[in-house]
């Protein structure tokens, strides 16, 4: 579904992701984690077209998609939910949800906005309320159901249970395993490794640029170098 | 000797009541925690303990003072510091510099305030970065930086909102024992923190705030085993991880 | 304060006091209004660069300084230099008047910039319509050559009066911006619940900066009555003033202790330029200055969003790397 092949990109003078390779196949869940300041949101942003990758290919859906425009990439399905939640604060639930559905998924955004909905309940108890008086978790969820508006064919999570309480964490990875379970590829960009890796199907570890270790997440749960640098165990 | 007293705190927004009749004390050198879900209350309380907002209702006593209705560079002065959980460095300046502007609380003259930065810096980890501009920063340097700010005005408190938020847990893991190092020089602190690993390894008191209020105090381990807690905030998973004595929720 | 701050600063005011050497009558006049300028502009620096409160009514400062000492000669006979020292003290309190008011009401940014605009305006508009003030007739002082009177019919004396008093301001700044009250306004400016939190008296820092800001561009204002020997509403509370010296010193480096009078020469003397050259090509093209001001303006922001000296830092920094 999405293929990345000798990835390179940075700011300035400084080479952020040193040559990376990856796939996302149909219906996985696929985990990259990794410290702080590695470069997973420079990943992101290289993916969803907001940076610009200085070599490489990035191929979605057999389409080629390094140098896309955000919208384009938009377009074609590649959906990413930013870190940090990024709700616009000052429109309400509904329109932020609205908004979602700018550049994809338009005509059918009244049966998608119901799908939303039905998954957050929350969401729609409090649909006309100011999207920035919303507690952390309730803006997850509606910064999720606002990537689900726009009819993802993959979904980049970026961060999802960043900032969150165990038990909101705990409800993120059960939601995110339920939009997997109903077909959705998914790209999670995550600190959280044990359950991460947990709900993944493989994984990638970030180090510096480039995937220091990566495969099936069932492995690298066991792996000890891993559990001694991620978990400090 | 307790060090702060909150009693029976609330404020009301319009409508809202963001904290209602809420308690806590702070023992003189203690390490406390305040957990709860998002949205509870958790910052408001700060903000209220910290006199960015005054109280609808209650009563904050530091040090025996009653400093309810104090504004919040008075409180600094009196010894109470609290850092923020969107960590904001004061951008254009150096780590030495930002710093700097705690330290120059208690002590006027740059020579001074520059030396007790420099000590601070060390003390969180951050010396080699001391010319480094503040905003080249990675997300947990700036939270040793925040830290290490509150720290430069020589409190007898420290507030900590969620100064762990954003970390991997081997970050986590390198900046306990600077935490544990700074009560252990007499310094007590309140923390904010949704980071269990942290909150079951540093507190010896823990505060849960829920929709508002005060669910449940104690020990680390006793509250996390209370059913309202694990209904209202950790979540079985959590909570099975914790009691089967591994420290990630 | 170290050297290098302030040396760079004091070499190139070395440099224009040996201007009366080379230029002519006409050139010094040109170079001492542009002084006149770089001092108001370096009372705004203060509050709008060092603290970050951007005005954009620094007239209702260099009005009333110039107004003070024009109404005191005047009417009251009194003499010139006590009228320079009146006009700052005032120029300084009109400042901690306005800024009480508005920092009291928590107004920031925007907000605040707007209403130092209004209380400019409201001067303005007192000033053209009272007689103290002469009305819209304006002032005129009396033409009475000698320094007992801050006149100075040789250019040059007044020149390295007028330098000496831009060097005064330059140390001082240097001063402040080294030590506690530095740290605090760019605390203040850059994060200011932050910096409360530190036990940063945020009101207090901030009166500071406006009263002392207000009286810097207060002596400029008197200074320019001193020279013109004119002065109406319009040109001592003119928005003019007020442009002027916010794009000086965005231009020249707000925030920066040399940013304001680099800012304010190079202003000054682009516009003068564009004139000349125009002229030339054709015939005069009246505001062609300020036209230039605004490009000048937006290629800053665009381009050298912390003006010249902030530019000069950073290549200073890349050569070292």
């Amino acid at each position: 579904m999405l293929e990345v092949k000798g990835l390179r990109a940075g700011y300035g003078a400084v080479e952020v992701l040193r040559g990376l390779d990856m796939a996302v196949s149909d219906g996985e869940i696929v985990a990259v984690l990794g410290a702080n300041g590695v470069g997973k949101t420079t990943l992101n942003k290289v993916l969803s077209g907001v940076l610009p990758a200085r070599q490489g290919e990035i191929r979605f859906g057999g389409m080629r998609l390094d140098g896309a425009t955000p919208a384009a990439i938009v377009e074609a399905g590649l959906i990413h939910v930013p870190e940090g939640r990024r709700i616009f604060p000052n429109m309400n639930v509904r329109e932020n949800l609205e908004l979602g559905s700018y550049r994809r998924g338009r005509p059918r955004r009244a049966a998608n906005l119901e799908r939303v909905f039905e998954t957050f309940p929350r969401l729609r108890e409090r649909a006309r309320q100011f999207a920035g008086t919303l507690s952390g978790g309730e803006q997850q969820m509606l910064a999720i159901g606002r990537g689900m508006m726009a009819e993802p064919r993959l979904l980049i999570l970026d961060e999802p249970s960043l900032g969150l309480s165990p038990l909101l964490v705990e409800e993120m990875f059960t939601l995110i395993r339920r939009l997997n379970a109903d077909g959705l590829p998914i790209l999670l960009v995550e600190q959280n490794v044990v359950q991460s890796l947990e709900i993944a199907t493989r994984g990638f570890i970030l180090e510096n640029g480039t995937f220091a270790m990566s495969g099936p997440a069932a492995t690298l749960r066991d792996d000890p170098e891993l559990r001694r640098i991620y978990l400090g165990l | 000797m307790s060090l702060l007293v909150a009693e029976g705190l609330s404020r009301r927004f319009g409508g809202l009541l963001a904290v209602d009749n809420a308690s806590l004390t702070v023992p003189e050198g203690g390490l406390v925690g305040l957990i709860g879900p998002n949205g509870a209350g958790k910052t408001t309380l700060f903000s209220l303990l910290s006199g960015f907002l005054p109280p609808s209702a209650g009563r904050v006593t530091f040090a025996g003072t009653d400093v309810t209705a104090e504004v919040p560079h008075r409180r600094a002065a009196l010894g109470m510091a609290r850092t923020f959980q969107i960590v904001q460095p004061f951008a254009g300046l150096t780590v030495r510099e930002n710093i700097a502007v705690g330290a120059y609380l208690r002590h006027a003259a740059r020579s001074e305030a520059t030396r007790l930065a420099e000590a601070v810096a060390a003390e969180v980890g951050l010396a080699p970065m001391l010319d480094a501009q503040a905003s080249s920063l990675t997300v947990a340097g700036r939270k040793r930086l925040e830290l290490a700010r509150a720290l430069a005005t020589e409190p007898r408190l420290l507030l900590l909102d969620e100064v762990l938020a954003g970390l991997n847990p081997s970050e986590v893991r390198d900046i306990i024992p600077v935490i544990r190092a700074i009560r252990g020089r007499g310094v007590a602190i309140l923390m904010i923190e949704h980071v269990m690993q942290a909150v079951m390894n540093l507190c010896d008191h823990v505060h849960v705030l829920a929709g508002g209020r005060m669910i449940a105090a104690g020990p680390p381990r006793e509250v996390c085993a209370d059913p309202m807690v694990v209904e209202a905030y950790l979540g079985h998973g959590a909570a099975a991880r914790i009691a089967a004595g591994g420290t990630h929720a | 304060m170290k050297a290098r701050d302030i040396l760079p600063g004091l070499l190139v005011l070395a440099l224009l006091a040996l201007a009366p050497l080379v230029a002519s009558n006409a050139a010094l006049n040109f170079l001492l209004s542009s002084l006149i300028v770089a001092l108001a502009a370096q009372g705004w620096n203060l509050l709008g660069g060092y603290a970050g409160q951007l005005s954009f009514g620094h007239a209702a400062f260099f009005g009333t300084g110039a107004y003070a000492t024009a109404i005191l000669q005047l009417r009251y006979g009194v003499n010139a230099w006590a009228g320079l020292a009146i006009g700052v003290a005032l120029g300084a309190l009109v400042g901690w008047m306005i800024g009480f008011l508005s920092f009291r009401a928590r107004l920031r940014g925007s907000y605040f910039a707007l209403v130092t605009l209004a209380f400019a305006e409201v001067l303005r508009i007192l000033a053209n319509a009272f007689d103290l003030t002469g009305g819209a007739a304006g002032l005129l002082i009396r033409m009475a050559p000698g320094a007992a009177n801050l006149q100075f019919p040789s250019r040059a004396t007044f020149l390295w009066l007028v330098l000496a008093i831009v060097a005064a301001v330059l140390l001082l700044t240097a001063w402040i911006a080294g030590g506690r009250m530095g740290a605090r306004l760019v605390a203040v400016r850059e994060n200011e619940d932050a910096a409360r939190a530190l036990g940063v008296d945020a009101l207090r820092v901030k009166l500071g900066a406006i009263a002392l800001s207000g009286g810097i561009t207060a002596a400029a204002g008197c200074l320019y009555a001193q020279n013109f020997l004119y002065l109406d509403a319009n040109i001592a509370y003119g928005t003019w003033i007020s442009v002027e010296v916010l794009i000086a010193c965005i231009l020249g480096g707000s925030g920066t202790v040399l940013g304001p009078v680099i800012g304010a020469l190079a202003l000054h003397g682009a516009g003068e330029a564009a004139k000349i050259a125009l002229n030339g090509i054709a015939g005069p093209v009246p505001g062609i200055d300020l036209m230039l001001f605004g490009a000048l303006l937006i290629l800053a922001v665009a381009f050298l969003p912390q003006g010249v000296m902030g530019g000069l830092r950073r290549a200073a920094r890349g050569l070292a790397r």
